[in-house]
């Protein structure tokens, strides 16, 4: 067993690409427990932050750092893409991939999927074909996969984005259960309400920069940037 | 994985056969004849020995035994016999059989190769004509012995009329029933061949004609993994009565194809 | 259009009879051409996935190579199999020449490069949209081809598909490594050649008819098969 891989600190880190920079250079850290929303609006960075931090871009400064050697924390990272990238497989055989990959049998690993499928309601669609399931049910699969390994950290990269009103309440009480259990949420979102919903901390991105955060009572109480201020208003910036 | 490739494995390499077996390299005349179908099952009977053609021109099945991938050759070129033998590649020449060649034109036959009294009278009205002549082209013995009548004649043939299509016998034949050529052949494959078209006999009979037919074993000296056990039991049981035989009887439209001509040691 | 005719006519008369020659060198064709299939695949297909998923500094001149291999004239490969097994040649103490086996590795070399590069394509599609999950969830390479390749699978068969239709229908290769001999190396295409040679129109095109229907036939076959395990997947 890995022991806790918490607190996570990114220090200085900045991604460029062809002499862009896209995010940072910003610090920033995840400690404890709770829901930590990245807000900020499109274009703004969160994705490639949360991509950043799990590892998934190159960075040019700086450095991700984990309470245990990265490697170690491969296995208790778990990330849900904005566009749910599914497997050629069906539903069951989805979620167990990852089991799979840890080594274990084809029967155990099938058991363990059909459970995580029922936790987010999936319960019932365990033979069909990913690609046949709707744009809700194809996110809460993108989940179930992720939680399937019970990572310590899950990134969700605004997970509700193209998803109607009810798929999303389904989703945040499948993260709210998530997060009871002890799982750190780290995830993005451009939806202010659903940030006042979920959020125990928020960061706030602006052009690649991290301007603004805190505790969520505070930031979302008394913003400290105009940015901050006029996106948690819903104002259209120029 | 594992079992895929086993299964590969198993695929690539079937048990080993059991009977014995040699293999023989003939001139596609040869084959063409059909002679083949009729002593083939008579050997295997008889000596319980598989031979395995492989029907190439007279050069090809002389490279063959040379290189060793055969245990003995069949051909019909005497030059090029005697010198595969003199380079220590076959142990000794044995002469089997012959048959004879025949020159085959359109019935019309514009040339008049009907009228000549001997084949390099033919090929030289051929010529004269410049009527469309299909050669072999291959470095068979068929072909050798073409450009032996040529050089007979003195004619270096040349030109549009002359075709070398660089093929086998069938294929060469079909070749000349498109294009309604002249051709030499041998007179087996002529009478097994389907495809006649409008061509026939237009020239035979002449000695100069004559194709004789000569088994040669591979040295073992110089390769010492072919089958010369073999290759001695089947030289003799192509010499012996039987072979005689089956060789002078077989026909095809009731002519006699072969005449057996060995002699014994 | 009366050869036609009578060919399929021959054709007919010749799989009714269950002709023992036909029977056998059908048989032949089949043994030979699948196991080269099986081999080039388990070469292919693992290749393809590799080029796909690997940035390595000669990639480029791999595919140009592979590419540049499937134009390779069949007839080249023959004779190059022939000279490297040839008794006077590099590997002729295997005595394997005029053998299937030379025939199945004339074929291994000719629909490899086939197989490898529509895997290949299939498999770079694939890998881009898998791409982000395969690192998320921190899989070795050698996890990523096995994952690629087994929900790639339906492409991939269409690729050896591919390579086993180049094989079937090839003549001139394993014409001159098997060399045509009755009753140990001679197949449908072979025993075409050889009675087209003989001015057999019927047979030959009997025997063409044959060697379409087999290819048809394993088509159909794989394909129905790769839906049936569509249906029942759990
Ligand atoms: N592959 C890329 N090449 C160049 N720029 C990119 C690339 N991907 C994203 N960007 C840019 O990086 C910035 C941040 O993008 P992103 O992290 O996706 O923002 P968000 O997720 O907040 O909408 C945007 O300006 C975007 O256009
Ligand atoms: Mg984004």
């Amino acid at each position: 067993m890995v022991g806790p891989i918490l607190p996570l600190r990114a220090e200085s880190i900045r991604v460029a690409r062809g002499g862009k920079t896209l995010l940072g250079p910003l610090s920033l850290e995840i400690a404890g427990e709770g829901v930590t929303i990245v807000l900020g609006p499109n274009g703004s960075g969160k994705t490639t932050l949360l991509r950043a931090l799990h590892g998934l871009e190159r960075l040019r400064e700086g450095a991700v750092r984990w309470a245990v050697p990265e490697p170690e924390t491969r296995s208790q990272q778990a990330f849900v893409f904005q566009a749910p990238i599914l497997m050629r497989r069906s539903v069951v055989d989805s979620i167990a991939y990852p089991l799979l990959l840890d080594g274990l049998l084809r029967g155990e690993a099938r058991a363990r999927a059909a459970d995580a499928a029922e936790a987010v309601g999936l319960g019932g669609r365990l033979a069909l074909q990913a690609t046949d399931l709707s744009g809700g049910e194809k996110q809460k699969l993108a989940i179930a996969r992720a939680l399937v390994r019970r990572p310590q950290i899950l990134f969700l990269d605004e997970p509700c984005a193209n998803l109607d009103g009810r798929a999303t309440r389904e989703i945040e009480a499948i993260l709210a259960t998530v997060r009871e259990q002890g799982t750190r949420i780290v995830m993005s979102t451009h939806n202010v309400g659903q940030a006042r919903r979920m959020a125990d901390e928020a960061v706030f991105l602006f052009d690649g920069r991290l301007i603004d955060g805190g505790k969520a009572s505070d930031f979302f109480d008394t913003p400290q940037t105009p940015e901050a201020r006029a996106h948690l208003q819903g104002d259209l910036f120029p | 994985m594992n079992k895929f490739v086993t299964v590969c494995i198993l695929l690539l390499w079937p048990m080993a056969l059991a009977a014995d077996e040699m293999k023989m390299a003939v001139t596609t005349s040869f084959a063409n004849s059909g002679l083949a179908e009729i002593l083939l099952p008579a050997i295997a009977d008889d000596l319980g020995l598989n031979v395995q053609l492989l029907i190439v021109g007279t050069g090809q099945a002389l490279k063959l035994g040379e290189a060793g991938d055969v245990d003995a050759v069949l051909v019909h070129s005497r030059a090029a016999e005697d010198a595969f033998v003199a380079a220590g590649f076959g142990t000794h020449r044995r002469e089997i059989m012959y048959n004879d060649f025949v020159i085959i034109g359109p019935s019309g036959d514009p040339a008049g190769a009907h009228m000549a009294t001997a084949a390099t009278e033919a090929f030289a009205r051929i010529a004269e004509a410049t009527a469309p002549f299909v050669s072999r082209g291959d470095d068979s013995g068929t072909h050798k012995m073409e450009l032996g009548i040529w050089t007979a004649t003195g004619i270096e043939p040349a030109g549009d009329w002359y075709r070398a299509v660089g093929q086998g016998m069938g294929a060469a034949l079909n070749t000349a029933a498109g294009m309604d050529a002249y051709i030499l052949a041998d007179r087996a494959s002529w009478l097994n061949f389907g495809n006649k078209a409008g061509l026939g006999i237009v020239f035979e009979g002449d000695p100069a004609l004559f194709n004789l037919y000569a088994y040669i074993p591979v040295n073992p000296s110089r390769h010492p993994h072919v089958n010369s056990k073999a290759a001695v039991q089947l030289e003799d049981w192509l010499t012996g009565p039987r072979a005689k035989a089956l060789i002078e009887g077989y026909r095809i439209e009731g002519q006699q194809l072969f005449r057996f001509s060995a002699v014994e040691k | 259009m009366n050869d036609i005719l009578t060919g399929m006519i021959e054709a007919v008369r010749l799989i009714l009879t269950l002709d023992p020659t036909l029977i056998e060198i059908s048989l032949r064709s089949l043994e030979v051409t699948v196991s080269a299939t099986l081999i080039a695949s388990a070469i292919g297909l693992p290749l393809g996935a590799w080029l796909a998923i690997n940035r390595f500094r000669a990639r480029r001149a791999v595919i140009a190579l592979l590419n540049a291999l499937m134009g390779l004239p069949p007839v080249v490969v023959g004779l190059l199999v022939y000279v490297m097994l040839s008794r006077s040649g590099p590997l002729g103490v295997l005595g394997l020449l005029f053998t299937t086996k030379a025939m199945i590795i004339a074929q291994v070399i000719i629909i490899t490069p086939i197989i490898a590069s529509i895997s290949h394509q299939a498999i770079r599609e694939l890998w881009a949209a898998y791409h982000d999950l395969l690192i998320s969830l921190n899989t070795t390479r050698w996890q990523r081809i096995k994952a690629l390749l087994w929900d790639g699978r339906r492409a991939l068969l269409t690729a050896s598909l591919a390579g086993f239709g180049r094989a079937i229908g090839e003549v001139g290769a394993i014409m001159i490594v098997g060399g045509n001999i009755d009753n140990a190396t001679r197949v449908l295409t072979t025993a075409i050649a050889l009675e087209t040679g003989k001015g057999n129109f019927a047979l030959a095109l009997a025997l063409g008819f044959i060697l379409i229907a087999l290819a048809i036939a394993v088509n159909l076959a794989l394909h129905l098969l790769s839906k049936t395990e569509r249906n029942s997947l759990w």
